[in-house]
């Protein structure tokens, strides 16, 4: 059994080792697409900010896992699938002969349509030859622009701030991470950002980028323009599905598979950024880019590529950010089912905010900043659908209480 | 360490709050807590001072080893001039309060002043700020604990506060921590709200640090081991709580019944630590659902009870079905023996309605044993009481009178007085059973000789805490005395009162003392602090704590001949058991004290004393 | 045989001494908000209940963990950090559904129970035994871990 997956990043790495302990004997190959030793994109920051040298990014850190799990990493990218020969062709010419396909080839950052977004000195901060790039030019002092204030952006943003550039982001929308944060904790964000010196306009678009020498000139829509070494785009991904093209998967927003990761042809699977994702809040279908998600995609695609059953029972939102110290996190309908009742706890002047969304007995969605500890049991209450009892008074009185009321309800102290 | 060598000195007249470094000359002579904050008190306080002008101060305080893993390390002190008594006052308390001040970085906060309108103190970590209590005013404890606890959104916050009794004047209120714990006595609730102080909320997370952890971690685990091993400790206050010595007091014939006119209660066993656990007939449940530990206690000696939903205090009352503080000894003796009611659920109501408003069992179950022989001596009239019927063992006189007194409403407000001046407003004086003002608690002196000398003696009045000789007398700790003789009583009760100065200043828990001894408290205190503590270092920081605090009482206006007790005690032979025929002999006893403590024949410290002790 | 914390929350009186026990073992100093066990103390109902990690099978936290800096321990079943590869990103505080791992501002490490590399301070400590450190199979973990069931997306094969 040849079991090949396209794609190193925290899923294709999650699925071989899952592979590996459930098909002892098979024969395992994953195919980078950068020729770098499997890496988590997630982990550039921290190296821009100086936490960790680069071999810190790397998904696993022991030297020789892959030669260990006799997992053979090749470099790739690959251009083509061959469902009907089962191969995979790689860059070059070269192909690879499967019995089981995984596709998880991730996703790539969107340069949206803005004149001058192909200039030298204009960095997406995706790979790791984006962050050298980076690396050379944000140096303490200059003048720097980020595109973006998503959740990408933003934390792109700490790391920049942390080089001691002069920092200036650019959002289109009204607030900090609007997809992740309501207005209140968006605009708290911004107001903490600006606290810590860096320039956030909001409700700003890029109008175009010219070159001023080794410089640019980045103009805005309000019809300021900014004068900066480097351009940071982080306007959003998209999933790399072009190379399907021709090859009979069904894609919509991402991959389409069922719920047992399996795509719309045999023996081929796919896991990751690359696959939409049923969301089990809003019953919605979309691809759903955080670490918790792909890590389950790639766990239970390998299990069913394995030969064991396993399902896929959906996917719950959930963000953690921390933006210069200041730790949000979003869960699942941050933002209400509109009919629901809702808990809110606002401390302002110390960044601290908490809002709960119920629907009925259940706890449905939330978003916190400035809240220390156990937040993961928001996950729990809402993934597990805890019937809060007493508890749903108790949280609308002070949503602080969250951790107890989890605990509470677990262990029957209702 | 582990001294935070931070105190909060908070101004309640200019509403500042400033941070200045402890004195640490005497830390190492006062310990901590009570011998400590008694010392800052007496040094920054006209002894005769009004105690509820603003002129007197209010001290918090926590000793060394609390909020460390020493066992019982919960404790903290609120340490003042009592409006009850006028002579110094300090009561301790446990629950999670004091582990949480001292984890903000403070080894006091000292009160002074009084605030121009309510507030409370707002404490995280070094930030300190007096924030507006009107909406509190006029709430119980229980609401105001919810309401900071809410408005900060802080579930973890700890809160220490007074009721409505305090507002009004009782002056017998309690400082009630964490819903249920207590600095119960003296009124230093009532000064608290003079000050117009409604709460201090504390939220700390620096945490304590000691000396040498290795030899602290040694030695507190050693001691924990002792706590384990010991048959009280380990098995009789966790089962039973302090109400195991109901039975047991009464058996010995020296549990104070009716006001002190007997020393027998025949309902005793109905409101016992055997009953508490009995099945009830009515609903089918106990009224004791579990023990509860106070931060860091090994011995979990707290109780914690559910009254019977059926029962009539609360049937219509659902805000009190839930569970809550239930009855340690004192409160059932003094609800209970006192007043000669035997109704337990009724005895767990007026104590949740104690700790809900914050005020002292013992004095208002003293007080209202009281009031009731005076009402059925005729000098209280139903016009009085609202047509209350104060008869002696009524049940329903106690629950009503103990919600007239936490709202310091109709009748309540005498029995706020305490009975010292309630029965000299009937003129009766000789009927309160109080020394320097403070009631005495669950132990008959012509039954336990002893106790009486401790209580007559007693700094802030009678008080068991103070100088439990019980524990000798009854119990057999650390040696077996006869609680009947009057021999060797004096030494034992100097030895007593000096060792508890000393744990009471260390920042634990007196019931430790069923099992340590100093023995085993001064390993850990010296492994957590500077300096260097031994048990005879820790005996002579107890006696010269004792003599500090008796030099205040003179200053104040005491004297030696106020170290007496309650004439029914001392002319009215017990009628029952064991001590039939006894009366307590305090004359024989006294006398000798004073020489035992290197006092003048009128009970003065001696110029020797005081130089021996550095006084 | 796997060793495992036993958690009897009946017997447990709310003392804390597990949390005392367990920040000194880790940050030598007396701090319960530092303490990677916690006791839930619920005052009308009377109940407390001790409460940390269980070292779940599924291992959300582990399995997150962009740079491999939580590891399961394959003799005993620990997962714990390495502490000198968490970059800080905080997924897994968001990932365990339980709550039980958790951030550190001040080292800018994410933390949680290592079962004190298999001498647990928090049932050394406890005086009621409502902590024990007993073998795997008998813990009465059966309870959190169907709750964990309940908020798995990602059943595992039986293995």
């Amino acid at each position: 059994m040849h079991h090949v997956i396209i794609g190193t990043g925290p899923a294709g790495v999650s699925a071989a080792e899952t592979l590996r302990r459930l098909n002892p004997g098979s024969k395992i190959t994953m195919i980078g697409g950068e020729g770098e030793v499997p890496y988590s994109r997630m982990a550039i920051p921290y190296v821009l900010d100086g936490g960790i040298k680069e071999q810190g990014t790397h998904l696993r850190q022991d030297k020789g896992h892959y030669e260990r799990l006799d997992i053979e990493v090749l470099a790739g990218p690959v251009t083509r699938i061959d469902a009907q020969h089962k191969l995979v062709e790689l860059l070059g010419g070269s192909a690879v002969n499967y019995d089981k396909l995984l596709i998880a080839a991730g996703a790539s950052p969107v340069k949206p349509p803005v004149p001058g977004l192909d200039l030298p000195g204009v960095h997406h901060c995706w790979t790791l030859g984006d962050m050298r790039v980076i690396e050379e030019l944000a140096q303490s002092g200059e003048d720097v622009v980020l595109m973006g204030a998503g959740f990408i952006g933003s934390i792109i943003l700490e790391a920049l701030k942390k080089r001691g550039v002069n920092l200036t982001v650019v959002e289109l929308g009204d607030r900090m991470v609007p997809r992740m944060l309501d207005e209140t904790a968006g605009g708290l964000l911004k107001q903490w950002c600006i606290g810590h010196g860096v320039d956030v306009l909001t409700d700003t678009g890029i109008d175009r980028v010219e070159p001023d020498g080794e410089r640019l000139s980045v103009h805005l829509t309000s019809g300021a323009s900014l004068s900066a070494r480097l351009l940071v785009v982080a306007a959003g991904v998209k999933p790399n599905t072009g190379f399907l093209t021709g090859s009979g998967i069904k894609v919509g927003r991402g991959i389409v598979v069922d719920a047992h990761q399996q795509t719309s042809l045999p023996d081929i699977y796919a896991a990751g950024d690359i696959v939409e994702s049923h969301d089990i809040s809003t019953g919605e279908v979309s691809v759903m880019a955080i670490q918790p998600v792909v890590v389950d995609h790639a766990r239970v695609a390998a299990t069913n590529m394995a030969g064991f059953k396993a399902r896929y029972e959906g996917a719950l939102a959930m963000n953690v950010l921390d933006t210069l110290g200041l730790i949000t996190t979003s869960f699942g309908l941050w933002h209400g089912t509109g009919s629901g009742e809702q808990a809110m706890s606002l401390d302002a002047e110390n960044y601290k905010y908490l809002r709960l969304e119920f629907d009925g007995d259940h706890l449905v969605g939330a978003q916190s900043l400035g809240l220390p500890e156990h937040v993961g049991v928001l996950r729990g209450l809402i993934q597990s659908r805890i019937d809060l009892g007493p508890w749903k008074q108790r949280l609308m009185a002070n949503p602080h209480q969250l951790a107890a009321a989890y605990v509470a309800c677990t262990n029957g102290v209702c | 360490m582990s001294w935070t060598k931070k105190i909060l000195r908070v101004n309640l007249t200019k509403g500042t709050c400033t941070s200045e470094p402890l004195n640490m000359d005497w830390a190492y002579k006062y310990i901590g807590q009570r011998g400590l904050a008694t010392k800052y008190l007496i040094e920054e306080i006209d002894p005769r001072v009004d105690p509820l002008s603003p002129d007197n101060k209010l001290i918090f305080a926590t000793g060394p080893l609390t909020g460390t893993a020493a066992s019982t390390s919960a404790r903290y002190s609120v340490i003042t001039k009592g409006p009850l008594t006028g002579a110094i006052a300090c009561s301790n308390s446990g629950g999670y309060f004091g582990a949480e001040l001292k984890s903000a970085g403070w080894d006091m906060i000292i009160l002074e002043g009084k605030a121009a309108g309510p507030v409370y103190l707002h404490i995280e970590n070094d930030q300190a700020s007096l924030l507006d209590a009107s909406p509190l005013w006029g709430t119980s404890t229980w609401h105001t604990e919810e309401w900071i606890k809410n408005t900060h959104q802080d579930p973890m916050m700890r809160v220490a506060s007074v009721g409505i009794a305090a507002e009004n004047g009782v002056l017998y209120s309690a400082v009630v921590n964490d819903l249920h714990r207590a600095a119960g006595r003296s009124g230093v609730g009532t000064v608290m709200a003079s000050k117009n102080l409604k709460a201090v909320c504390v939220r700390g997370t620096l945490g304590i640090g000691v000396r040498d952890p290795k030899a602290f971690m040694e030695a507190a685990t050693k001691a924990k081991k002792v706590l384990a091993e010991n048959a009280v400790t380990s098995v009789g206050l966790p089962t039973h709580g302090t109400q195991v010595l109901m039975n047991v007091i009464n058996e010995v014939g020296a549990l104070p019944t009716r006001n002190a006119a007997d020393v027998q209660f025949e309902g005793a066993s109905d409101i016992s630590a055997e009953a508490m656990r009995e099945v009830r007939r009515t609903d089918g449940k106990t009224n004791l659902i579990a023990n509860q530990a106070c931060f860091g206690c090994t011995i979990a000696c707290g109780r914690v009870s559910k009254i019977d939903q059926t029962h009539y205090t609360i049937v219509n009352k659902p805000e009190y079905w839930h569970a809550s503080g239930g009855l340690e000894y004192e409160a059932a003796w003094a609800l209970g023996a006192a007043t000669g009611v035997n109704d337990l659920e009724a005895l767990t109501y007026a104590n949740f309605i104690c700790n809900e408003q914050a005020i002292d069992p013992i004095t208002f179950g003293a007080t209202l044993g009281a009031a009731m022989e005076l009402y059925e001596d005729g000098l209280i009239t139903d016009e009085e009481t609202g047509g209350v019927k104060l008869n002696i063992g009524s049940a329903e006189a106690l629950t009503t009178m103990v919600e007239l007194t936490g709202k310091a409403e109709g009748f309540g407000k005498v029995l706020g007085l305490g009975s010292k001046r309630l029965c000299e407003k009937y003129g009766k004086p000789e009927l309160s059973m109080s020394v320097k003002g403070l009631e005495f608690p669950a132990y008959d002196p012509r039954g336990i000789q002893g106790i009486g000398l401790n209580y007559a003696t007693s700094n802030r009045g009678a008080c068991h805490v103070r100088g439990y000789t019980v524990a000798s007398e009854i119990l057999g700790i650390p040696e077996k005395t006869d609680p009947l003789v009057t021999d060797g009583k004096a030494g034992l009760v100097k030895a007593f009162q000096d060792a508890t100065a000393a744990v009471d200043s260390a920042g634990i828990c007196l019931f430790t003392t069923f099992a340590w001894s100093l023995e085993d408290i001064a390993p850990q205190v010296d492994a957590a602090c500077d300096g260097e503590w031994t048990v005879e270092t820790m005996l002579e920081a107890g006696e010269r704590i004792w003599n500090m605090e008796r030099q205040f009482n003179l200053a104040a206006g005491f004297t030696g001949k106020d170290d007496t007790l309650p004439k029914r005690l001392l002319k009215d032979a017990a009628k029952t058991g064991p001590a039939k025929g006894l009366v307590s002999g305090l004359d024989k006893m006294l006398p000798e004290y004073y020489q035992v403590r290197g006092w003048s024949t009128d009970g003065v410290p001696t110029a020797d004393t005081l130089g021996r002790l550095g006084l | 045989m796997q060793k495992a914390l036993a958690i009897d929350a009946g017997k447990c009186t709310g003392c804390k001494q597990c949390e005392l026990a367990c920040s000194f073992e880790h940050e030598g100093i007396f701090n319960v908000v530092r303490s990677r066990i916690r006791v839930f103390i619920f005052e009308e109902e009377a109940r407390f209940v001790p409460y940390t990690c269980t070292q779940c099978d599924q291992a959300w936290c582990m399995q997150v963990c962009p740079v491999g800096a939580i590891t399961s321990d394959p003799m005993s079943g620990v997962k714990s950090v390495n502490a000198a590869t968490c970059v800080g990103c905080k997924v897994c505080t968001i990932a365990c559904p339980f709550g039980t791992i958790n951030y550190n501002a001040g080292s800018g490490k994410v933390e949680k129970c290592d079962l004190c590399g298999g001498d647990p301070a928090c049932a050394r400590e406890c005086p009621t035994d409502a902590i024990t450190f007993i073998d795997a199979g008998l813990a009465g973990y059966a309870k959190m871990q169907d709750w964990a069931a309940r908020t798995d997306t990602a059943p595992q094969a039986a293995s």
